[in-house]
């Protein structure tokens, strides 16, 4: 009776995946499955304690084949993964079938692309944390710049003579500067755009062009936008102020190349919480008499606001780790710097850049590359801090909506 | 900005008018700012490109045209760009799977925290990562390859410092690992829960469901994400231009040599001035258009797809 229905190929096509299924576990009703005594609806499958069997079996083989060509832990459990990938499919196999082994087989890489992806994020996070902690802890790291540090001073701390002198004051108030100042010229362009998007434009064509080219924006590679500011602001301040020629070089022109990368992300994020707040809270407004504008500022901005402030801080945290256009606008600097609008500047990834490709002692690098990895520790921290704020800011300011 | 509009009386209707007049006019401004603002971009760069595209080849860096110049490096942006997107679209769509229909609910939350936690790490921090720690674990990978398959043009003679463009390569894939799993993550929850539910009670297996409901619906959607990758990857700057120690165009990706255009404008043009600063920006041109491209195509392609998917 079973035997009749199986198809003749069961591997072509999906309906024919799925009755051979049928067909299998029918089988196994009756076969092997019995034999072990469990439920009719257990049967034919295999133990619970296969796949740790097989797991060892994998760890055993693949050290022994480590110990033939020399072993290192990488390599076991490389080998191991694979090994087990490929036995529990072949165990599958034999034990159930075709087709919950392929079902095995892709999770387990599935599974396994997570356990790769997150290879690097540890190992980065490591990295950073170890070697950024002699950095970070040295004493005056934070409270001074890099003024009076010349190569001589650095190969005498990798001799031991000194401690590590130097530090990033000057990276981290141009860092702060810049950022703050990209922030001031993004969020009211990208708030009112959204606003626009969303209360004004009736979705007319104008705003399909506007959204459209927002994302576009997005993709605009760092250093296009830098090199925009940096050819903006020349323009500006030799042909039109008449500046002499090199004034162009300041921390207001990276705010405004880091503009053009945040606007984008501000737009984007704000337009969604926009939409998402419910239309009956603006006819509600609009049947009490109340205008458009004071609509949009009293009712549907606070009502918004956990989001749009979530968003802004992202935006915030993606542009404060931009080097390219910095280093395009800014250039880079050795003493602390509190003018946005006069003299080269320096921020935290630019310092990190530049003290790993050109060391201030290039025979001793020892000393710079310290420098960077506490900087770099720095950086990730306030990155770490602003997307942590930008949750807590979502949890805080969100609307209550336990009444409704 | 906003806080010249009118002042907040609850007055007569006349400077309520006023007031709703001047407000919507206020956020068409900042949208036309915003159009405005990227043909600046293009227009600026056009401009500014414009000497070195016609200028004499003695005043070229590679002598004879900008277009010999702006070649090879061209070439070493989309060959990086290619390596790592072979190698970031597997494993991101692996863990975007793993994040939507895999992992237990309650795992899959810090699941994708963690894997925002990948794209917010700094591109500078992650070239540091590369070069220090990376490039030297690398290093006997290449000698491997070159013992093995050296008679393959691709695995010359290998780096000492693995400081090449494979590395490169492999650290941009790490990076933009993160956009493609979030993007392709949306898209995968968005399948319609009774395509699912039909597939599984037909008897499928999970994977057959996946395969059968989840990859079918989310097929274009996916091909942009990839795309956005692939646009990040092209203008990614301070990972190559701290991982690549620079060269000539050449087909060995273990060794050293290649360059991309963002690494080449962030190393020249700090120092540049004169016709050298005008080439930089025309590479940075011909970058725009590449990336402007990809990334256009995979706008059209997911708002096509919005449209499709409107019904849940």
């Amino acid at each position: 009776m079973i035997k009749e229905q199986t198809p003749s190929d069961p591997t072509k096509t999906a309906a024919g995946e799925l009755s051979a299924d049928v067909t299998d576990v029918k089988n196994a009703q009756q076969g092997p499955g019995r034999r072990h005594g469990r439920s009719r609806l257990t049967a034919g499958q295999k133990p619970r304690w296969t796949a740790w069997a097989v797991a060892g079996g994998a760890l055993i083989i693949a050290a022994a084949l480590m110990a033939l060509i020399g072993f290192n832990i990488a390599g076991w459990l490389i080998i191991t993964a694979i090994l087990y990938v490929v036995a529990m499919y072949v165990t599958t196999t034999i034990m159930e079938n075709r087709r919950k082994a392929t079902d095995g087989l892709w999770t387990n890489l599935i599974v396994g692309s997570f356990l790769i992806a997150l290879i690097p994020l540890i190992s980065v996070l490591w990295t950073v944390i170890s070697h950024g902690t002699p950095g970070l802890t040295a004493p005056g790291f934070f409270a001074s710049d890099m003024k009076g540090v010349t190569g001589i001073t650095d190969q005498k701390t990798e001799a031991g003579d000194l401690p590590l002198i130097g530090g990033i004051k000057h990276a981290l108030m141009g860092t702060l500067l810049i950022t703050l100042a990209a922030t001031i010229i993004s969020v009211p362009i990208g708030l009112l755009t959204s606003i626009y998007l969303v209360e004004y434009s009736n979705d007319n064509s104008l705003s399909k062009v506007i959204r459209f080219f927002v994302d576009v924006m997005t993709g605009i590679p760092s250093i296009v936008a830098g090199l925009f500011a940096s050819g903006l602001m020349m323009f500006i301040c030799q042909k039109i102020l008449q500046m002499p020629p090199g004034s162009n070089v300041m921390g207001f022109s990276a705010a405004v190349g880091l503009s053009v990368l945040m606007i984008p992300v501000v737009v984007r994020s704000t337009e969604e919480m926009l939409r998402v707040v419910p239309n009956e809270l603006r006819e509600a407004s609009a049947a009490l008499g109340v205008r458009k504008w004071r609509t949009t500022l009293k009712v549907v901005l606070p009502t918004a606001i956990s989001g749009i402030a979530s968003g802004i801080t992202l935006a915030i945290a993606r542009v404060v780790g931009e080097t390219a256009p910095i280093l395009v606008t800014a250039g880079v600097a050795l003493s602390t710097n509190f003018n946005l609008f006069k003299d080269w500047m320096m921020t935290l990834p630019v310092f990190i850049y530049r003290q790993l490709m050109n060391p201030t002692a290039p025979m001793a690098p020892t000393a710079s590359e310290e420098r960077a990895w506490g900087a770099a520790l720095v950086l990730i921290i306030i990155v770490m801090l602003l997307n942590l704020l930008a949750r807590v800011v979502a949890k805080i300011f969100a609307p209550k909506t336990a009444g409704r | 900005m906003s806080t010249t509009t009118a002042p907040p009386a609850l007055s007569s209707g006349s400077s309520g008018r006023a007031g709703d007049k001047f407000f919507s006019g206020l956020t068409l401004a900042a949208g036309i700012v915003i159009l405005a603002v990227l043909a600046f971009v293009a227009g600026f760069l056009v401009l500014e490109s414009v000497p070195a595209l016609f200028a004499p080849a003695d005043q070229i860096s590679a002598g004879t045209s900008f277009f010999t110049y702006v070649f090879p490096i061209m070439i070493g942006t989309l060959i990086t760009a290619a390596i790592a997107l072979l190698i970031a679209t597997p494993i991101a769509l692996g863990v975007a799977l793993f994040i939507s229909h895999l992992a237990p609910r309650n795992l899959a939350k810090p699941v994708g925290y963690v894997i925002d936690l990948l794209a917010a790490i700094p591109s500078v921090v992650y070239g540091a990562w590369g070069m220090l720690v990376l490039g030297p674990l690398m290093v006997p990978m290449y000698d491997w390859l070159h013992t093995y398959l050296g008679w393959i043009p691709l695995f010359g003679e290998p780096s000492t410092t693995g400081r090449t463009l494979m590395t490169a390569s492999v650290v941009l894939a790490v990076m933009i690992l993160p956009i493609i799993t979030a993007l392709s993550r949306e898209i995968f929850v968005q399948t319609p829960k009774l395509h699912e539910e039909a597939a599984l009670a037909l008897g499928a297996t999970r994977w057959e469901m996946i395969r059968m409901s989840v990859l079918p619906f989310a097929r274009s959607g996916v091909v942009s994400a990839i795309m956005l990758g692939l646009g990040r990857a092209l203008g990614e700057t301070m990972a190559v231009t701290l991982v690549l120690s620079p060269g000539i165009l050449t087909a060995n990706l273990i060794g050293s040599g290649n360059q991309t255009i963002p690494s080449e404008i962030a190393l020249n043009f700090p120092e540049a001035f004169g016709m050298r600063q005008n080439e930089l920006i025309a590479a940075g041109l011909i970058l725009f258009i590449i990336t402007l491209l990809v990334n256009m195509v995979a706008r059209f392609i997911v708002n096509r797809h919005k449209e499709f998917s409107g019904a849940n």
